[in-house]
Formats: structure tokens, sequence, C-alpha cells
């Protein structure tokens, strides 16, 4: 006799368990799967969240045992009133845009490459998503090597092509050239991830599309404005929020690419607010620092996801 | 102009969400700009205000 899943999952409930249930609303079972999600969630995410608004009122230090006291909005003060927290916010804002900008150009320009049909390009695909899978720490470390003034493959590559003395130069160790060393590691690191959400955006386009600009005599240039780019831009605005925030947190690579150095130059938001809470150890102060860098991620994420769902509803 | 301002009086989200963007837009926008610091101490408070609006203003009516 064939029995359906349902049937034989009852079956299969011990008789004491399937009275309790069935003594039980639909909404109340259903409360009783979510349940446990709703307090890993409150644990993890909402009570930190919670806890940290409130020391960022306080003076609390992690590393001494003195009562902690409530000092109000002077942590606030402190840091909107800092010049090289301000300095620190221009650097990451430097990173963020350069980043993103490079990124999604070379990004979608591979993408469109990679969609074309031609022998090979399943290979080429696996070669350019390498840099995505290897570590931030190690792709830091590797790139603190090919930036090397003496030994550097990166400045013999600069040098061949320009004519510059090779040792002339030190991409992590001048003031100005730091923050673009940054830059170009990420890039090379993140592109393929951009351009992976080019791709599926450019394949999910249906060919019939195309035919019928073509019957409309459309040029390649009009159905690249009126047809790919409209329908990539959902995808692509996917890839800009996802890599803002991302970046926006940005640590690892730039801590073993240049410690944020030289100077204060490439010290990003991340690296500075962790400076401040375990080697300074001002946990209110570190706090209220964090407390500024999520009500902007999240500001800028709520209008960008309002943004997103209006270029879908188009 | 008109539409815009009677949706901010009959209590409507999408002038009000607009209003609620460009307030955490100017705040980003006054965080992270290099030119003066007076208008990096208010950034946070316009953002703030901005973000809080927009959770607020996103339960009104269309």
């Amino acid at each position: 006799m064939v029995t359906s899943t349902l049937e034989r999952a009852a079956e299969a409930t011990p008789p004491g368990a399937a009275r309790r249930i069935k003594g039980l609303s639909d909404r109340a079972i259903a409360w009783i799967f979510v349940a446990p999600s709703i307090f890993l969630l409150l644990a993890v995410n909402i009570f930190p969240l919670i806890w940290t608004i409130n020391l960022s009122f306080t003076n609390f230090k992690a590393n001494r045992n003195r009562e902690v006291e409530y000092i109000g909005l002077r942590n606030y003060e402190r840091i909107l009133t800092d010049a090289d927290t301000w300095a620190t916010m221009q650097a990451t804002a430097h990173f963020l845009f350069w980043t993103i900008a490079v990124q999604v150009l070379i990004g979608f320009t591979l993408a469109y490459l990679i969609n074309k049909k031609f022998k090979g390009n399943d290979m080429w695909t696996t070669i350019i998503v390498l840099p995505m899978m290897l570590s931030p720490a190690v792709v830091g470390n590797f790139w603190t090597f090919l930036y090397q003034p003496q030994i550097g493959l990166f400045n013999y590559v600069v040098a061949f092509f320009t004519g510059a003395d090779a040792s002339s130069f030190s991409m992590i160790g001048e003031v100005a050239l730091a923050p673009w060393a940054i830059v170009i590691v990420d890039t090379w690191m993140w592109t393929p991830f951009v351009m992976l959400i080019c791709l599926a955006g450019l394949r999910s386009i249906p060919e019939s599309i195309y035919e019928a600009a073509e019957c409309d005599r459309a040029s390649k240039w009009r159905q690249f404005w009126t047809i790919t780019i409209p329908m990539v831009l959902p995808f692509l605005m996917l890839a800009v929020l996802f890599r803002g925030i991302e970046n926006f947190k940005m640590f690892d690579l730039v801590v073993q690419l240049t410690g944020g150095g030289p100077g204060n130059t490439t010290t990003l938001t991340s690296i500075d607010l962790k400076r401040e809470a375990f080697e300074k150890w001002r946990t209110g102060y570190a706090s209220a620092y964090a407390v500024i860098l999520f009500v902007t991620v999240f500001g800028l994420a709520s209008i960008y996801v309002k943004a997103l769902n209006k270029v879908k509803e188009r | 102009m008109t539409n815009f301002i009677n949706g901010l009086l009959r209590l409507r989200r999408g002038p009000w969400e607009m209003v609620a963007s460009i307030l955490i837009a100017l705040g980003v926008f006054m965080l992270m700009q290099p030119f003066a610091l007076s208008l990096f101490t208010y950034s946070f408070l316009v953002t703030l205000v901005g973000t809080v609006m927009f959770i607020v203003v996103s339960h009104f009516p269309e």
C-alpha cells in the first residue's frame, strides 16, 4: 500500500508526542519551529547591539576593574570633533569610492567579454575567479612582497611600462601611493565577485529580446544601452551594495598590507576602531564609534535597498 | 512639486522616504567630506535623524 510522507511521519511520531502536538494550534507549532532561530538571533545580534549602545554612553574600559560611569554623549562628542577620526573617514571614503568604481567597471567589462561564446570560456572564468578564493590575510602578505621596491614584481612591471627606476618608489611606504596600493589589491581580489554577479545578470537576459531588437534594426550600441544595461542594473546595484558594505568593514587585507600606514594614510575606520577597542582599551569610546558606523551603514543600505526595489519594479 | 508637498502634508510614504533618503545621503557626505570639521561634527546627527525617519515613514501608506 502506498502511503504519503505525511502519513508515514504521523505513524513514526511516538503516541505521547502526537497527543501533545494534537492539542496545539498551527500558530503554536509554527512558533516552536521558529523560536530557536529567533532566540539565536536575539542572543548573537540584537543583544550585543543593545549592549554596545548602552556601553557607548559609559567610560567603560574592558581591561580595568573599576566602577563604570555614565558620561552621556561625551564619547560621541569626542569622536565627532576629533581631526584624526575625520582623516580616517576620508581615507575610508577614498578606498570605498575607488574600489567600487573600478571593480564595477572592470567586473562588468570582464562579464560582458566572458558572456560571449568562445573557446576556453570556462577555463578563463575559473582563472579570473581564483583571487577571490584566497584568504585576505594571504593576499595581503604576498602583495607586500610584490610591492617591495627592490625585489617586487609590481615595481618592475611599472618600470617596464613607464621607464622609471623600479626601486625609486615604494607603493606601501609612500604617503601618496599607499592609498592606491590598497585600492589595487582589493580590486585585484574582488573584481571577480562583481564579474560573477554581472555574468548572472547578463545570462538572465532572454535571447529573444535581442532578436526582436535585431528585427527592429536596432544597432549593437543601442541594444547595449536599452536592453543590456537596464536589465543588468539590479545585479550591478546588488554588487555595489555587497562591495560597499564589505569595504566599509575592510580590515584584514589592509592590516596585512600596510598596517594602516605610512602614518595614518591607510587607517580605515575598522582598523581605527580595533585600535581604540583592543589596543587603547577605550571600550565605551569604541562602542560609540561602532554605533556611528552602524547607523551610517544601516542608513545607506536602507536607501540602497529602496532604490534596488524601484529598479526591479521597472 | 505640488504633489510632493501634498504627499508630505497627507503623510504619504513616497515623499517622506525621499526626505529621509536625502538626509541620510547628506549625513554620509558630511561624515566623509574633506572640507570642514564642523560638517563632520554634525554628520552623525543628520544621518541618525534620516535613518530613524526612514524606519518610521516606511510604515506610512503609499
